[in-house]
């Protein structure tokens, strides 16, 4: 297959590439979406694609010397030549229809966008941005959890992020968390989970436990659509399940909802 | 490499020459008391030769020895008039934590900590330790009370990990433990956590933070269990001590890493060898623990929580 056709992972039909891409890389004949990286994410969310990045230059270090089959400190080099990012986040500000704003978003590539010391000091540094600038933060949270190689520095990170949302409530700071596919254990279980409003993208897995972990703890089958977006809609977990085409414009209406800015 | 001995297997021989002891016992002879000093003797030689080369997964075995003091334990050892509370308002109440208000050194004191349950029927009805969401629902409402009152907050930590079952993500297990997080954050009152056995990752960070954390010698706090690092990095269950030796979870690795405050010194062998020697230890370290942040302002308190956990992680900055 050339470079300009592509499968859709769920309805499995041949899709032209262009096709995707216009609309958002989600499937325009089942309206699966495709998982996206990061900068894609900042690019669709800002005013004209527009954005300065701030807190680049933080870097991973394996304070355990942690090794499996490869070294910590390997898997890391691959992960950034992989991705040309120095951990598994950005952190952005711009405007969303004129209203200045902190937008974190988090790269599912680089390592499972699983949460270390360099992603918890981000999006505790993006609260702490939204804090001093006094403007809204999003977080768009896409992650396997707390990162294993850095051990109980990552655990920690749980606490130190959702410590900074606690100061954005003091403050009246307005903080979405938007969750797309997929975000379990240490990131659902802090500041994914706590948004003003949490809302997520159609058929993202959500949870704090893996599905595996659950089948293999219960001994028995999940149940259809069991820790998708629909599911933790029903379920009272979430504000809302939002396609990736209004997603921005519903981030728009919720942040002049919260800043009390009618058009 | 050859595989190590499970603490367990190491034990078994102190455990016989403590039958020994309690057979000479019987017999009040000179003679009889000469040979037990002489037994005693050897198990402290033995224990010293033990204790020093434990490797890390022997001491995970030590904090999970079906022996070793749970929380009800400590509760019974260290309060007076301890009184239980149950629920969480909402939907349930979850066996795996147990809250409530209990005389400690003479002051009022809510204490908070994850039961583990000593017979086969007692394990199944506290889940083995596993809470599900409205065990972090209940601890949070005892610690608002507290904070109502002015009571300072005891946790006492030990859950293999927050309980991966389908009522758990359908009443929101990784909602509840973010809630918590948020919320101990904001407690006006001293908040004081004591790692009594396995601090099992999200499930025990619920109710294991606050303005001074202490690990017991043999404990161990983790991002996630040998046997679930094992499985998801060398997708081999016989790589379970090599992941307990990488995640550095024990007690001297936590202080070394600047993330708990003091190591509470267990009897040589673990907790569950002198039950009161150990909570003799535990109330020694609590008590100063807690003196010095009652002092302290609850304002200055506050911010000096914050900051423990804003500063810790490891990275560069270019």
């Amino acid at each position: 297959m050339t470079n300009m056709w592509t499968r859709c992972n769920r309805c499995r039909r041949i899709l032209y590439k262009q096709d995707i891409l216009d609309n958002l890389y989600v499937c325009p004949e089942c309206s699966f979406h495709f998982r996206i990286s990061a900068k894609k994410r900042l690019f669709m969310l800002f005013d004209d694609g527009k954005y300065e990045l701030f807190d680049e230059a933080i870097f991973p270090e394996d304070p355990l010397n942690f090794k499996d089959s490869k070294t910590y400190s390997n898997r890391l080099k691959e992960n950034q030549n992989k991705t040309s990012l120095p951990d598994a986040v950005l952190n952005a500000i711009g405007t969303m229809d004129g209203i200045s704003i902190v937008v974190s978003a988090m790269e599912f590539s680089f390592m499972g966008g699983s949460m270390g010391s360099v992603v918890g000091e981000k999006i505790t540094r993006a609260f702490e941005k939204a804090l001093s600038e006094k403007v809204p933060v999003i977080v768009v949270s896409s992650s396997g959890g707390a990162r294993m190689q850095e051990g109980v520095l990552s655990l920690m990170q749980l606490m130190k992020t959702s410590a900074a949302v606690a100061r954005l409530d003091e403050e009246g700071i307005p903080y979405i968390s938007v969750i797309v596919d997929p975000t379990t254990g240490g990131v659902t279980a802090s500041y994914a989970m706590l948004g003003d409003i949490n809302i997520a993208e159609p058929d993202a897995l959500i949870g704090f436990a893996g599905p595996r972990v659950i089948e293999q703890t219960i001994k028995e089958k999940l149940p259809k659509g069991f820790q998708r977006s629909e599911f933790l809609l029903s379920h009272g977990m979430l504000d809302d399940v939002v396609d990736r085409g209004y997603l921005r414009s519903y981030l728009i209406r919720a942040l002049r909802l919260f800043l009390n800015r009618h058009q | 490499m050859a595989k190590k001995k499970d603490f367990y297997q190491l034990e078994k021989n102190i455990i016989r020459l403590k039958e020994k002891i309690e057979i000479f016992a019987a017999d009040e002879t000179d003679d009889a008391k000469k040979k037990i000093n002489q037994i005693k003797e050897k198990i402290a030689l033995e224990w010293e030769r033990i204790v020093p080369i434990l490797t890390p997964l022997q001491t995970v075995q030590i904090a999970r020895h079906p022996q070793r003091p749970y929380t009800l334990d400590y509760l019974e050892a260290l309060t007076e008039d301890f009184m239980e509370i149950h629920g969480d308002r909402r939907s349930a109440d979850d066996p795996a934590i147990v809250a409530g208000l209990g005389f400690y050194r003479g002051r009022s004191v809510a204490f908070i900590g994850h039961q583990k349950g000593r017979t086969t029927r007692q394990r199944i009805a506290r889940n083995f330790g596993q809470p599900n969401p409205e065990g972090y629902r209940k601890a949070l409402r005892v610690m608002k009370m507290a904070e109502k009152f002015g009571i300072p907050i005891v946790t006492l930590i030990d859950t293999p990990g927050a309980y991966p079952g389908i009522w758990a993500e359908e009443h929101g297990q990784a909602e509840a433990i973010a809630y918590n997080l948020r919320e101990i954050s904001k407690l006006k009152v001293p908040v004081v956590n004591i790692v009594i056995g396995e601090g099992g990752s999200g499930g025990a960070l619920a109710v294991g933070v606050g303005d001074a954390i202490l690990m017991l010698e043999n404990s161990f706090y983790s991002v996630i269990s040998p046997e679930g690092c094992a499985a998801i990095l060398w997708k081999d269950q016989k790589a379970v001590p090599q992941a307990a030796e990488n995640l550095k979870f024990l007690a001297q690795d936590l202080l070394e890493l600047g993330i708990i405050d003091k190591i509470i010194p267990e009897p040589p062998g673990g907790a569950h060898i002198d039950y009161n020697l150990t909570f003799k230890n535990v109330d020694k370290y609590l008590n100063v623990t807690l003196k010095r942040l009652e002092k302290m302002d609850a304002e200055e308190r506050r911010e000096q929580r914050y900051q423990k956990f804003r500063k810790i992680g490891v990275f560069t900055e270019k």
